[in-house]
């Protein structure tokens, strides 16, 4: 027994003394915990071997997560190199032959590629551009009201719509936006001719947007709400003998007090740039809308779930999420040295 | 009114500000013409965010005649409850809707064991491979298989048309993790090292101490795992081809799609009776799928802030 000489001071020595030696499983797991402690007094590294033997319970908890994070995330990475190879279905999962680039060729040269490619650009910076202030300028109204029960309300009522499942939020849209919904109702009291938006393609970026608008903009501030919290006042009150206005605090105060919560959120929202509400899309387009509604995830799933072309959709697929990554990583090396806020 | 009692608490210095704005002292008729505008301004975005619950619920109440002619808006017209008899009496109706309870029950029951287990281990700062094990599981919020791996994946583990195929997949979220783990590292470690004096194993201690200490954080993760499976649609579309499997979110949107395929169809302009009534079953359908969700989300409330908070600020 290895780990009986290195057992603390404050183990007791009865209970390392009466174990068979044999019993490393249930020793490891009595003067495991001792190890806390000791890190704290002494940095010193242990033997690989010794660290198993005192946590062991400890890892043991992590191999049934591992496993799934193995089988359920990595795996399907791994997956991706059937952009690369032909696939059969029923064959093997990593595909069964090395075809090269000829289907990343293939969507290289797909002008309907091209198409949903910039419908997704599109889609992806007005939501940006219209979800990520929006959040941050209600923060900043919430804050400044003074009835703490109102403020609550209004709180509770604005997260409500982020837990509901995408399907009533579509339906609701659907409703409100079709021929006899309300809508169409205010437009012809006003004398106009009711539109048929959902069949419209000029109307679906509104349409997606505004809805995205509703469903998230109150859980959005709830970030913003504990970051302004933490807002040092005697900033404030520095700011107020400078002569500025409750503008001009919250300007020079207030932004620059939020601003590492601004950058991670911002880098977060970058990072799923292309990952538009692919859910959303599937729910609200129909082929009357493709021309503007079609973004690359719902090509890849028509193209590789519905055509059954696998191995292409996957080579889409795989650039999809590398374009995400390297945007993750680039947001945040430029915020990093830019603001010195980063997310690692 | 609202400034007044401020001045006044302000002046006793009674007031403990958390938010670090001075109050009080030197407010300018511009900024008392802001606070009402504000008010004003958050009153009107809270009518938005209703409007469209109130219009769903008028719209389950009232005719499907009501709502051809566009009368429905925020009250019911011609009141009556025939489409939810209607909806009470389909039998794949009520056969998807246990689908979900049972698939949200086991699936949460899943996810919150995997995800506190490992929550708890990558808590332990003392623990060896630590930053490795962190590491493997932040990777994957930002790279991800992507769907056709998925799909490939679990079609070939024969998972296509069971529940398993909507109950495991999802049963580790990275962000619930962080939070739990924050939360596991923010315990009083004092405990825990009592216990490891009175010989406590690991397990014991993460059975006998942790677990009872983490009632609030353990609640909080089952309601925000509940409420996602209980959203959750897209799994069942792709995996499940029986509709006796179906949840009932997929149930609503095979009504949704079918209204909006039909309305597509030419009818859009005149609005057909068909398309009136399957808005109303749709709108009866919804509410009854959004009611468990609307019960919980007072309680899911109260947690989630100081949870959000955690997760962000630690995690």
């Amino acid at each position: 027994m290895t780990t009986t000489n290195t057992v603390q001071v404050n183990q007791p020595a009865t209970k390392t003394d009466g174990l068979p030696p044999s019993q490393s499983s249930t020793h490891g797991g009595h003067d495991g915990p001792a190890r806390s402690r000791r890190t704290s007094k002494n940095a010193g590294r242990r033997p690989l071997r010794k660290s198993l033997q005192r946590d062991w319970q400890l890892y043991a908890l992590a191999i049934v997560p591992l496993i799934f994070l193995a089988i359920f995330r990595y795996a399907p990475m791994l997956g991706n190199v059937i952009a690369f190879r032909r696939f059969r279905p029923g064959g093997n999962i990593f595909g069964d032959e090395w075809v090269g680039l000829r289907y990343v060729s293939m969507f290289i040269n797909d002008p309907t590629f091209w198409h949903v490619f910039s419908n997704t650009v599109i889609l992806g910076a007005l939501t940006l551009i219209v979800c990520f202030p929006l959040p941050i300028l209600l923060a900043l109204l919430l804050n400044e009201v003074r009835k703490k029960a109102f403020k609550r309300l209004v709180q509770s009522i604005s997260y409500l719509p982020h837990f509901l499942s995408i399907v009533i939020i579509v339906g609701m849209v659907m409703q409100l936006l079709s021929v006899q919904g309300t809508a169409n109702q205010i437009i012809t009291a006003f004398g106009g001719d009711a539109i048929p938006f959902l069949q419209r393609a000029e109307w679906f970026r509104a349409i997606y947007v505004g809805s995205e608008v509703w469903q998230t903009v109150g859980w959005g501030t709830i970030l913003y709400l504990a970051a302004l919290t933490t807002v040092d006042s005697s900033l404030y009150e520095a700011a107020e003998i400078d002569g500025a206005n409750r503008w001009s605090q919250i300007w020079h105060v207030t932004l620059p007090g939020i601003r590492p919560t601004m950058m991670t959120l911002l880098i977060l929202n970058i990072g799923t740039f292309l990952n538009v509400g692919f859910e959303k899309v599937l729910l609200l387009y129909n082929p009357l809308t493709y021309s503007t509604a079609d973004v690359i995830s719902t090509y890849l799933y028509r193209v590789g779930l519905v055509s059954n072309n696998l191995s292409y959709a996957a080579a889409i697929g795989l650039f999809q999420a590398l374009i995400g990554l390297v945007m993750v990583l680039s947001a945040n090396f430029i915020s990093r040295r830019v603001v010195g806020a980063s997310l690692w | 009114m609202v400034i007044q009692t401020d001045l006044a608490k302000g002046a006793k210095g009674i007031k403990v500000r958390r938010t670090g704005r001075p109050r009080g002292s030197r407010d300018s008729t511009g900024y008392r013409i802001f606070t009402w505008l504000n008010a004003m301004a958050l009153i009107t975005l809270c009518l938005i965010m209703l409007y469209p619950f109130v219009t769903v619920l008028a719209q389950s109440f009232s005719s499907p005649g009501a709502i051809k002619a566009g009368q429905v808006n925020v009250l019911p017209v011609d009141f009556n409850i025939n489409s939810y008899v209607a909806v009470m009496n389909n039998g794949m109706f009520w056969r998807n809707y246990g689908n979900t309870v049972l698939y949200t029950v086991v699936a949460t029951i899943i996810a919150m064991t995997l995800t506190t287990a490992f929550a708890y281990v990558l808590s332990k700062e003392h623990l060896r491979g630590r930053k490795i094990l962190i590491g493997i599981a932040v990777f994957t919020m930002f790279f991800n298989g992507g769907i056709v791996p998925n799909y490939v994946l679990i079609s070939s583990l024969g998972m296509k048309n069971t529940m398993w195929a909507l109950v495991i997949p999802g049963a580790i979220s990275v962000f619930n993790l962080l939070v739990m783990k924050s939360f596991f590292e923010n315990l009083p470690k004092d405990l825990e090292e009592a216990a490891q004096i009175d010989g406590l194993s690991w397990f014991g201690i993460f059975g006998r101490i942790v677990l009872p200490l983490s009632k609030a954080v353990i609640a909080t993760m089952v309601l925000f795992y509940s409420v996602a499976f209980w959203n959750d649609w897209f799994a069942a579309f792709l995996y499940l081809d029986k509709s006796e499997l179906f949840p009932v979110t997929l149930f609503l949107r095979n009504l949704i799609a079918g209204a909006s395929s039909a309305a597509s169809e030419g009818a859009a302009a005149s609005g057909s009776s068909a398309a009136a009534l399957s808005a109303n079953i749709q709108s009866v359908t919804m509410i009854l799928t959004v009611i468990p969700i609307l019960c919980i989300y007072p309680f899911v409330q109260r947690f989630f802030v100081s949870g959000i908070m955690l997760g962000s600020v630690k995690g």
